[in-house]
């Protein structure tokens, strides 16, 4: 009788499942991935190093000393130290991090908008009591820009009723007032001593939304030419929101990994987060293997450092609030030895 | 979360030369391998060194580059935060955001 290993599904819950089962499942993730986003599967030896790594009852594992990689890390810390100041000393201080990232809760450029000085004056200060890099980082959430929460109309509430033309206008209008906000507030944070900003979660909202950031994006490079830019996705593939929205000739609705990528380095970005949301129903082992196919074609055509986002719910990390050591170790195992990348 | 991952995968940030090898990725877009040598090279050490908090540790405070600070490495009189990285940006040969800010707002 073949032995069971404890591991674990995507909502985290864990379960007990044979060598072979964990095989199957990481066959059919590859194969599933390779279908939808038309890109070739892994290698047997790539499933066979992915089955090692989740065929194990350990409660933690690691990559191989000096095989470590850069951590970017958005949305770093707990905000329950007491100071955004103390957060960042301690990311630095106690856990290491490479990349360390100054946010405010409300997570958004529109919000942080309406508070630019005081994010600056934290990032002034925290920038005198740190060696680290420090990045400013937020989402764009374009659908905060539509009616009630702001100024365009609903274009989720128009194009379930056919009204294309005044849809797409309205997302428009939002995109405009959307790369203004993440450009003042990228020059504001520039200007207050920023190593950098993170356009994290981008295309939530859609292709609209990655059109509005990459413009930002553009602009930053052309400004700030030393500046870090990370674009960290919001999923694997572009939603068509709006649908005929173009990047110097490339559609941006239905990008995957790899496309999203080529857009973001041409626009500018100098790190490249790309994230597959996880599915709550397949293990771990089924998650991990669908990211890394989807996301292995970036690592051939990158000019910048790719970092998968390994955050909760996405690349095989459980999308529970206190994802298993064992789960996201893993899945960071992975995502370096298999994929090479350049950071996590 | 970011425990795991920092244990799991992290190069170490200041406690070996993990911030090092990220400001080459930030500023210059450089993939892992090359940012990790060009590191090496100017630190003059070997790449696997580089997240190596033993060896970083020597090198780190020879250079004065800024290092871990508790209760048992506690180094008063040696650069650390916005001195370092006076250093940091000359030995890697860039233009570090703060350390500009820092000498146009105190008049250097």
């Amino acid at each position: 009788m073949e032995p069971k290993i404890p591991t674990r599904m995507g909502d985290g819950f864990m379960v007990e499942m044979t060598r072979s089962e964990l095989r199957a499942d990481i066959e059919a993730a590859t194969a599933e991935a390779a279908r939808k986003a038309k890109c070739p599967p892994l290698t047997a030896g790539e499933l066979d190093h992915l089955l090692d790594i989740y065929a194990s009852p350990a409660s933690f594992t690691a990559v191989d000393i000096g095989d470590q990689v850069v951590l970017s890390c958005d949305g770093g810390g707990s905000k329950m130290t007491g100071t955004d100041l103390q957060d960042l000393l301690e990311s630095e201080q106690r856990l290491g991090q490479d990349i360390l990232e100054l946010w405010h809760i409300e997570y958004s450029y529109k919000a942080i908008k309406t508070i630019l000085p005081f994010q600056q004056q934290l990032m002034q200060n925290a920038q005198l009591m740190l060696t680290a890099p420090i990045q400013y980082g937020a989402q764009p959430n374009l659908a905060f820009y539509s009616k009630p929460d702001g100024p365009a109309d609903n274009w989720f509430e128009l194009l379930p009723q056919g009204r294309i033309a005044e849809a797409k206008a309205a997302i428009d209008e939002a995109m405009e007032h959307a790369t203004k906000d993440f450009v003042y507030v990228s020059d504001g944070m520039m200007e207050a001593g920023a190593d950098g900003m993170d356009f994290d979660t981008t295309g939530g909202a859609g292709d609209a939304d990655l059109f509005s950031t990459l413009r930002a994006v553009k602009h930053v490079r052309e400004r700030w030419p030393e500046a870090g830019i990370e674009v960290g996705m919001a999923g694997e593939f572009v939603i068509g929101v709006h649908g005929e929205l173009e990047w110097e000739g490339r559609r941006l609705a239905g990008m995957w990994p790899k496309d999203q990528l080529e857009v973001a380095q041409d626009a500018g970005a100098t790190l490249f987060g790309p994230a597959v949301n996880i599915r709550t129903s397949k293990s771990c082992a089924w998650n991990a293997a669908f990211s890394l196919t989807v996301m292995k074609p970036c690592m051939d055509v990158a000019r910048i450092p790719v970092h998968p986002n390994v955050g909760q719910g996405v690349c095989g990390v459980p999308v529970n609030g206190y994802p298993g050591e064992d789960a996201s170790s893993r899945a960071a195992k992975a995502c370096v030895e298999i994929l090479r990348c350049d950071g996590l | 979360m970011d425990v795991t991952h920092a244990l799991a995968a992290g190069m170490g940030g200041i406690r070996t030369a993990g911030d090092l090898v990220a400001r080459m990725q930030m500023s210059r877009g450089m993939r892992l391998k090359e940012a990790k040598e060009f590191v090496a090279g100017r630190l003059g050490c070997g790449v696997r060194d580089l997240s190596d908090s033993y060896a970083m540790e020597q090198l780190r405070g020879e250079l004065g580059l800024g290092r871990i600070l508790d209760h048992s490495n506690l180094h008063p009189g040696e650069p650390n935060a916005m001195y370092a990285k006076f250093r940091i940006a000359e030995l890697l040969g860039l233009r570090i955001n703060s350390v500009e800010r820092f000498k146009d707002l105190a008049g250097l």
